[in-house]
Parts: structure tokens; sequence; C-alpha cells
């Protein structure tokens, strides 16, 4: 009996070290351990044994049992360990995987410039209002200091609108500008003002890689007692740095339109080449970005502002040419032109 | 000139006299010299060529030349070796090489304008004046700075040497020097010889006129001929030169007629007649209409006044006495005139601008003076002056104080004093600080305080001026909701996935039409531009489909799945009014609903996916939108619906009529929506009401109903909600096939029952179910399904 034990030992380790899955190793347990087993009928057959090789067999059995038992729970141990591996390394994603597409809507750019633009005068206390794009000729002239047969004419082509009047007193027009909206808003308002007024724009215009015929443009205007040049200057130096970075220089020049006295026309140092000439500032290392100028007197009359009382300052900029400087964007056409292929490129801010 | 070119460029810039272009003449001239031509031989090997020995004061090189015009005693420039020259047949930059020509060592070359880059002849070579001295520098002979200036249109006496000299003059602290104007005047008195007659004053506030005889018509000096090709002008004869010399010097435009041709020798500024026309000088004839002022003789119209002179009194080759005008003409009356006869001249561009009525008599006597210098004539004593429209200027009251109020920057009175002098203002202190300021009589521009306050700050330098920043408190904001809604509905929409695109609001009439299956015009007859660019462009939008519509169809080639919406105004005509100018949305769908992936079936979006983006946009406005089955003409019929708020339709919604979107050669179907803001405006941001969590827990059923085909989903859903302790309601499921009856579908609901003061029991619940159903039965001929 003492030799069967030993032998069943040798073979039975044997076999568990051939098993590698739970399946196999239930067969084993049975086969060595369940109370069919060889080693319970050993344990069994111990009591028609003599005294002396009771004591012996019994102590051996009962060592190869608890032996057995012993490797078993190894064996369970290192078997559930690999599986657990087995199905963790299954479960593994290809985390480079594309993600469940969403659609993706953006701004157009002008509206992202737009945007850009307003914000940085509300925060300076500008307040945005918008008028009519279709307008009569006193607002987008008239009113603003250039009359028929004024020379100034020439400075905005014009795309008149059809208007018949019985009185032969008004025409009416593509609004050339965003100027008219100065006259149109101090007619419902009171100084201390400051506005912003932006919007759509046309021009009588051949189209080309820099000209359009429908724009937008951003006007400005802040009227109140003592606002001086000095305010005209620091409040467009702000906003040059804020749209175009920090360590922007700004240049102030005489120009002239004639709703404002003193004229300026406002250009920032290039950020390219950073005033050193490029291809973006024509070699001259400066870029205009606005025109602007204190309200002319005749036409704080027409507010109904005192000029001797009130002095303001008004700013005109396009917007368009804003995305433009800042991407290189060769083709103002491709802004209308409403190719994806374009629009899909400008992400938002 | 003490100034850099580059610094008075700039100064003059910072002034407002921006120069688009510096243009050096002569700058690269450095090899380039006087020569005289001392022999000219045959070159022996070629027939054309010929050898040509320069004298150059140093040195007698022999070149070879090919020019026809080269002459023994001509002083031409010559080219040493290393000069560099414009090729005279590629026009490109060249440097001058040695060279053998045919044999003959060539020690340099006699210079063509074109070769010299002064314009594009090459015909022959530049003849220099007799008097140009031998061995002297082309560059100081020849040699000049053309700054071309972008004068503003508020300027007029800036479109001219003296404008600009005096500029300069007050920019650099520089004494002006003009010209002495001084001549010898003949016995015979102009008023023996000519009249003038100013009919109608209120377009001609100044006519001066003077006589010349004896004038010998020719070419003009190489000096005058010279300035006027760099002023942009062509040298014609001595006379016309001369006027056109004046003008480019004083600013005047001026006008010779042939004073033989003269009817009567008189003058007669009046407006024209009806039926008379004028051949101008380009040969063409020129109907005329009773708003235009000519000038004529006794008989007829002999010239424009201010645009054009006539062909019937034009100076020639015979003429030999001249009548030379000098006038001041309204300006917004020449602007019309060659704006109707589309004639715009170097003299109309400049009477456009309102010239001073002061610079027709220093212009005429400049003029007179160079007649007799240079083309021979004999002046007749003084000149015509007939001048109705004279008007004093009174001073301007200029405190001192202004230009701290409009600038922010304090200066002396005497600075400000000093500035307005030297641009030729009459400064004098009315009071301490007051100063009475005269204009000077070329300034039309400036009439106030705020002109002389641009006149400092622009002598002193605009970046003189500090910078500060508003220190007011900031006005009072009035509240904008149309434009916060704007904004919120666009940041939505663009969240939904949709792209926002700006497109044109000029549009054709065929455009518009695209939008209907039978291209009829839909809603009113638009408004209409009286000089479109293109018929592309010809109509004010009264819709945002059409370019919606092209839009999808010109980006279909290159995407798979297409979503766009614009916000922006369509324009309704109003009875002699401003159009109504209305803010819309439209927003269109067409194609795969998401990007290709691997883990979901490519779906093309339908109606509901318009929809749910839409509603999205909706709900989140705070607004509540019903849909009603509707018909549109542009859209596809059982496939459209209005889209109500509170009773009222602010829009619709639907599928494109598939002959629309044929008509805009697009692939189908597309989606569309549109909306009128202002009418969605007042249901949006209403408010949120506030409801405290519940306390109980809420009851769930599900309920699938059984329903003819035609019945709505909305009128099962009012009728469930309808009922006490329904809290919500989902529908998950829509189905009709075979497993219900033919005509059938079958709809499956979650409801949910809840009571803000109780736990539900489940025969509440069953009570309230049973009842909900019955309705359903009777009002709808629902059965739950089996
Ligand atoms: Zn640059």
């Amino acid at each position: 009996m003492i030799d069967k034990l030993s032998q069943l030992k040798t073979v039975a380790e044997t076999e568990l070290n051939a098993v590698t899955d739970t399946r196999r190793l239930e067969e084993w347990r049975v086969r060595y351990l369940g109370k069919k087993s060889a080693i319970m009928q050993a344990l069994r057959e111990l009591s028609s044994l003599s005294l002396e090789e009771r004591r012996k067999a019994g102590a051996l059995a009962n060592e190869v049992k608890d032996a057995f038992e012993s490797s078993y729970k190894q064996k369970l141990e290192g078997i559930k360990q690999a599986e657990l591996e087995l199905a963790t390394a299954a479960k593994a994603l290809d985390v480079t995987l594309p993600g469940q597409p969403e659609s993706l809507g953006r701004l157009h750019p002008t509206t992202q410039a737009m945007r850009e633009v307003c914000q940085v005068f509300t925060s300076l206390g500008f307040e945005t209002v918008e008028g009519p794009e279709v307008e009569w000729d006193y607002y987008n002239f008239e009113a603003l200091n250039i009359p028929k047969g004024h020379p100034a004419r020439d400075m905005w082509a014009t795309l008149w609108v059809d208007f018949a009047d019985p009185e032969k007193q008004r025409s009416m027009l593509m609004r050339t500008h965003t100027s008219p909206m100065q006259i149109r808003t101090m007619e419902k308002r009171r100084p201390p003002v400051r506005l912003i007024m932006p919007g759509k724009t046309y021009r009588y215009e051949a189209t080309d890689v820099r000209h359009e015929w429908m724009f937008h443009q951003v006007e400005g205007l802040a009227i109140d007692k003592n606002i001086t040049m000095a305010d005209l200057k620091g409040t467009l130096f702000e906003f040059a740095r804020r749209m175009f970075g920090a360590d922007r220089k700004a240049r102030f020049r005489c120009d002239y339109f004639p709703f404002v006295e003193p004229g300026v026309e406002v250009a920032i140092d290039c950020f390219i080449c950073k005033g050193q000439g490029c291809r973006l500032c024509s070699g001259s290392g400066w870029i205009e970005i606005l025109g602007a100028g204190m309200v002319h007197p005749d036409v704080l009359r027409r507010m109904d502002c005192d000029p001797a009382v009130y002095s303001g300052f008004a700013f005109g900029m396009g917007v368009e040419r804003i995305p433009m400087l800042r991407y290189g964007i060769e083709d103002i056409r491709h802004f209308y032109g409403n190719d994806l292929r374009f629009l899909k490129q400008f992400w938002g801010f | 000139m003490t100034l850099p070119r580059d610094d008075l460029a700039r100064r003059l810039a910072q002034a407002g006299l921006e120069a688009g272009s510096v243009e050096i003449i002569g700058g690269q001239w450095d090899k380039i010299q006087v020569g005289h031509v001392t022999e000219v031989k045959p070159h022996p090997n070629a027939d054309r060529l010929r050898l040509v020995t320069v004298a150059l004061g140093d040195r007698m090189p022999t070149v070879v030349c090919g020019a026809p015009n080269v002459a023994v005693g001509q002083k031409i420039a010559f080219a040493s070796v290393g000069a560099k020259l414009v090729d005279g047949h590629t026009g490109q930059p060249a440097t001058l090489k040695p060279a053998k020509i045919r044999g003959v060592v060539s020690e340099g070359m006699v210079c063509s304008e074109k070769e010299l880059g002064l314009s594009g002849d090459h015909t022959g070579i530049l003849v220099l004046p007799a008097d140009a001295p031998v061995g002297a520098a082309l560059a100081d002979l020849l040699g000049d700075t053309i700054f071309d200036i972008e004068v503003t249109p508020n300027r007029p006496d800036c479109l001219s040497v003296i404008g600009i000299a005096r500029e300069v003059s007050a920019l650099t602290s520089q004494p002006l020097h003009l010209p002495q104007i001084a001549y010898k005047e003949g016995r015979e008195q102009v008023s023996g010889l000519a009249s003038v007659d100013v009919v109608d004053p209120d377009l001609c506030p100044r006519y001066c006129a003077g006589v010349i005889t004896n004038v010998k018509i020719g070419p003009s000096p190489e000096w005058l001929q010279r300035r006027l090709q760099a002023g942009g002008m062509r040298p014609i004869n001595n006379v016309v030169d001369i006027t056109n010399y004046v003008m480019l010097e004083h600013g005047q435009p001026l006008h010779a007629f042939d004073y033989a041709k003269l009817t009567d020798r008189k003058i007669v500024v009046r407006r024209a007649r009806q039926g008379e026309s004028l051949t101008s000088l380009d040969g063409v004839e020129r109907p005329l209409n009773c708003e235009m002022l000519v000038i004529a003789d006794s008989r007829r119209p002999v010239a424009l006044a201010g645009v054009m002179g006539g062909a019937n009194s034009e100076v020639s080759e015979a003429t030999t006495a001249v009548l030379l005008e000098s006038a001041n003409f309204k300006r917004e009356s020449v602007r019309e005139t060659a704006a109707a006869l589309n004639m715009r001249s170097e003299a109309s561009a400049r009477f456009e601008k309102g010239l001073s009525p002061e610079l027709p008599v220093p212009a005429l006597r400049r003029a007179m003076q160079l007649m007799v210098e240079l083309a021979g004539g004999e002046a007749a004593s003084g000149i015509i002056d007939v001048y109705p429209g004279k008007r004093e200027r009174p001073p301007i009251l200029f405190p001192a104080s202004e230009t701290k109020r409009l600038l922010g920057m304090e200066l002396p009175v005497e600075k400000i004093k000093s500035v307005l002098e030297s641009l030729g203002f009459g400064v004098e202190m009315a009071a301490p600080a007051q100063m009475s300021v005269n204009v000077p009589w070329w300034r039309t521009d400036v009439s106030q305080g705020a002109d002389l306050v641009e006149e400092v700050a622009r002598i002193v330098g605009y970046d003189q001026i500090p910078t500060t920043i508003m220190d007011a408190p900031i006005p009072p904001l009035e509240p904008s909701p149309l434009l916060s809604m704007k904004r919120t509905l666009t940041d939505l929409l663009v969240a939904a996935g949709m792209q926002e695109v700006i497109t044109y609001s000029l549009i054709s009439l065929e455009g518009l039409k695209r939008t209907t299956p039978d291209l009829d015009l839909p809603g009113p007859k638009p408004v209409r531009v009286s000089n479109p660019m293109s018929r592309e462009h010809e109509y004010l939008r009264t819709s945002l489909r059409p370019r919606l519509l092209f839009h999808i169809a010109q980006n279909q080639r290159f995407e798979e799945g297409i979503k766009l919406f614009e916000i922006g105004h369509v324009y309704y005509p109003r009875h002699s009014d401003l159009p109504q100018e209305v803010e819309t949305l439209c927003g269109a769908m067409w194609g795969l609903k998401q990007e290709m992936s691997w883990r979901t079936k490519p779906m093309p979006a339908d109606f509901y996916d318009a929809k749910g983006a839409l509603d999205a946009a909706l709900v989140r406005l705070g607004v509540e939108a019903k849909y009603v089955k509707a018909e549109d003409v542009g859209l596809r019929s059982g496939a459209c619906a209005d889209i109500v708020v509170r009773g009222l339709k602010i829009g619709v919604i639907g599928e494109v009529h598939p002959k629309v979107v044929e008509n805009f050669d697009a692939a189908g179907p597309v989606f569309l929506f549109e909306i009128d803001l202002e009418k969605l405006l007042p249901h949006a941001g209403t408010g949120v009401e506030y409801k405290p969590l519940p306390r109980f827990p809420a009851t769930v059923r599900d309920m699938a109903l059984v329903v003819d085909l035609g019945v709505q989903y909305q009128s099962i859903v009012d009728i469930v909600q309808d009922f006490p302790l329904v809290s919500r309601v989902a529908l998950f499921d829509v189905y009709s096939g075979e497993q219900v009856p033919r005509g059938k579908k079958s709809l499956a609901f979650r409801i949910w029952y809840q009571s803000p003061d109780h736990t539900l029991t489940d025969e509440e619940v069953n009570g309230v179910q049973q009842r909900m159903l019955s309705a359903l039965e009777s009002k709808l001929g629902a059965v739950l399904r089996a």
C-alpha cells in the first residue's frame, strides 16, 4: 500500500503539472481528491490493515492527501491569475480608434472676427446697436457732411436703390458704410454715449482678390463732455493691443473723412515682420486698420449736441480684413463664396 | 530742401499728404554723363551702324551706335561701361558691359530715353539741350524726384506744386519761394479786345480772361516738357503746355481759346440751351442739357465750363492770338456735367473739389507771363475780371483752449499761433487766450475752430498727442434682446452641428424664382438696385432660401453631408419708405447626418434631423414650438409644417420640393427650416419657472397603442398630457407592418405618473390609465396593442 501511495503521488503530480485550465483542474481534483479517488479509497481501506501498517500507511496517506490539497490550491491560484490576465488582455481597447463623430458646426469667420471686435469694445463700456442696410441718402451722406455734389462722394462708390419719390427729395441706397448709424442712433439718444454699430455695407465695386461689393464694418461713436483725441488714441490703441497682440505699436496720421475733424488714419506695426517690412504690409512695416477722428461740429449739431459743450470721437473699420491679415487669406471673395473647404478651416475662438 | 527724401515723405504723410509712390529719376545714373558728339563715321562692317566719337571733357571714347538720329554737334547722354541701364529691347534692367560689335570695340553707349528709364521711346537717342555742360553728370541735368501724392478731396489747393510747397514750408520751417510774376503788357487794353458776360453767376462765381496776340505756336522748351511729363501730362504745343503747366503749378485749370474763332470776340457764360450740342476736343459731339454750364461766344458754345474745350475754338498751328480763360465754376455743376457726359478731366477733377475764387487771377497772370516768355506773345494790357460771387470770409474766433479740449494736449498760445502762421493763416490776439484767425484764400476747407485744431495737430504731429483712457463713468447700456437672441441662436445652431454661412443680400429675379417648383416669384416683387453690377446681384432678397440652396448644390461635389444656416436680413418693399428689413433664420440639410464612422451605419439626414436641430435650439431659448401640418409653395406637400408658438406661426419646416432642388442643380432630398426672428423674439427667453423637486416617486408604465396611419402623434400626446398625474410622456417606438393590421400603426409610449403629495398606488395609476385609454379610443379610435 505504501508503494501504491508513493506511485500515486508521482503520477498525480505529473498530471497536475500538465493542467492549464480550471476544467482540467476540476477533473484532476475529482480524480485525486474526490470521494472515489485512490487516496480516499486508501484512507477508507486503512481499517483492514494491521496496526503497525495502519499507522505507517495512515500517516503517508494523510501526508499525500495534504500535499494534493496544497498543490491543488496552488494550481488553482495560478490558473485563475492566468485566466484573469487573458480576460483583461481580451478586453483591452484600441484607444487610437476614432471616437463617435459629432457633427461640428462653426461660426462664419466674419462672425468670429465681428464678435471679437465687439467684445473688446463691450469690455470698454461700449453698447452694440444695429440698423438698416438700405438707407436714405440723408443718413448715409448728407447728415455726414457729404451733400449732393460733394467731391468726397467719390470715396464711396454707391449702389443706388430704385425709389420713385414724388417730391424728388429723397434717394435710397445700400449703405456704403456703417456711419449712418451714428446719426440714426443719436436721433434717439443723448450723450454720454459709447456705441459700436456693426453691420453689412455695400459698394458699387468690381470684385477682385482685395475688393468685394458686400462686406462688414464696425462703427464706433463716443460722445461726452471732455472727450479728446487723446482718448481716441487711448481707446484705439487698447483695441489694437487686444486684437493684434500686447506688443503692438499704433500709428496715428492725419486723414480726411468729411464727418470728422480732425481726421485720423490708424495703422499698427506689422505683426508678421514687426515693422521691418514684408509682403503683408507691402514693405512699409505698417498696416492700416481703420479710419477715425473727432466728430465734426456740424455732425454734432445735427445730433442735437452743442459742439461747444460736447465732443466725441468716431471710428470705422472693415471686419474681413482682420481674419485676412491674421490667417493670410489671399482672396476676400472666399468669404461669401461659402465653400465649406474654406469655412471649415476657421474653428472660432 | 534740407530734409532727406524719406523723412520728407513721412512728414507729409503724417500731415495728411501721403505719397502713394516716390519715383527717383536718375537714381541709378552714376556712370552716365553729358557728351558732345564730335564725329560720326560709317561702321566698316555694317551698313546700319556708325562709329560715334564723343567728347566728355577728359576723354573722347568712340562707340558703335545704331540710332538713326545721331549727328555731329549733338549733346547726348553717354553711358560708360558699368552703367545701370534699361535694356532697349527687353525693358529689363541691365549693366553695360564692354562690347565688340562687328569687329569694332565699343567703349560705352549713347542712350535712348528708354535705356535711361525716362520713357518707352527707343526710336533714337536722347538729344539734350545745346547748352548742357559737357562731362556733367546726367543726374544733375535731368535727375528728379517725383512724389505722387494722394490728395484728399478736401485739399484741392494741394493739387498743385505751390500747394505742396506751402505744406513743406510749414512742416520744415523753410521759407517758401513763389514764382515772381511780372511781364510786359502791350499798349492795347484787353477791354478793347474782348468782353465777358456772366449770365449765370450762380454757377460761375468768377471769370477772368486775358488776351495774347502774336503768339507763335510751336513746341515748348525742353524743361517745360519734362516737368509736364513728370506731372503725368503729355506735351502738345507751347500754348496748351503753358495752361497745363500753370495748372500743375498753381492748381487752377486754364483754357486757351483761339481768339480769332470767337464770334464777336465775346465770352458768354451761360447754361446750355435746349438742343445745343458741342463737339469736344476729342472729336465727339456731345448733346447738352439746360443744367450744363457752357462758355459761349455770341453765337454758340465754345467750351463746357470746367470740363473740356470745344473743337470749334481749339488752338491750332494757325493760331496767332489766344484768349486765356481762368475762372471759378461751382463744383457741383462741373461734377454733374462731367458725370453726365462721362468726361472726367484733370480740369474737372480740380473744379469738382471746389477751388478758391481768388486763384484765377494769379494763375492767369502767371500764364500770361509764360506766354510772353515762351510763345513770343504780346500781352494785352490788364485782364478782364468778372467776379459776381465775391464773398467776405470773416475771421474765426479761436480760443487757445480748443486744442486742449479737442486734442487733450496742452500747447502754448505762441506755438499755436506760429503753426497757423507757418501755413499762411493770419493770427491776431483778440484777448489773451483768444485768437482771431484769418484763413488764407487758398484754404477753402477751413471754416471753423475744429478745422484749425486739425491744422495745429497735423503740423505738430499726431504722434505728439498723448494717449489716455476715457475716465468718465460708463454710460448706461440699453438692453438689446434681438441682438442677444441672435447671438444665442447662432451658438445653439452651431452646437447642433450646423455651419454658419453669410451670403450676398442681392440676388437675381431668377434666383428667387428658382425657390418655387414652377419658377413663380415667391412673395412680393423685390426692391431693385438702380445700378446693379450684374443681373446676378440686382434685387434685394426676399428670402434666404435661394442662396442657401445654391451653396448646398455648390458644396455637394466635395461633401457627404451638409448642414448650413444663415441669420440675415430679407427686404420687403414698402410704400414710399425704406424696405422693411426682417431678421430671418434659414437652415438647410442634405446628405449624411454625421461623418462616416466604424460604429454606426451612414444615415442620411431627414425631416426629423432638421426638426431636432431646430427644436434643440428653440428649447434652449425657452420656446416650445408646435409643428402643424401645412403647405408651402417651395416645400414638398406632405412633408411640410408650420412652426407655431402660442398659436402664432413663426416659420416653416419641410423637405424642399424636388423640382426646386432640381432648379438649383442640387441633389435631394434637402430639408429646410425658416423662421422670422422678430416673430420669435417675444417668446424667447421668457423666464424660467422653477418647480421644487418631487418628493414622491414616479410610477412608470409603458403603453403601445394601435391607431389609423393618419392619426398624428401630437393628437395622442395632447390627450395623454391632459390627464392628471401624468408628469412625462416619451415615445419610444413607431411601427407599421405585419404585426399590426393594414392601414394601422403602433406607437409605444412610456408614461410617468407622479403626485406632488403622496406615493401613488397601483389602483390610482390604473384608474387614470383606464380613463386615458377610453378617451384615446373614443377620440382617436386607439386600442391597446395586444
Ligand atoms: Zn510686414
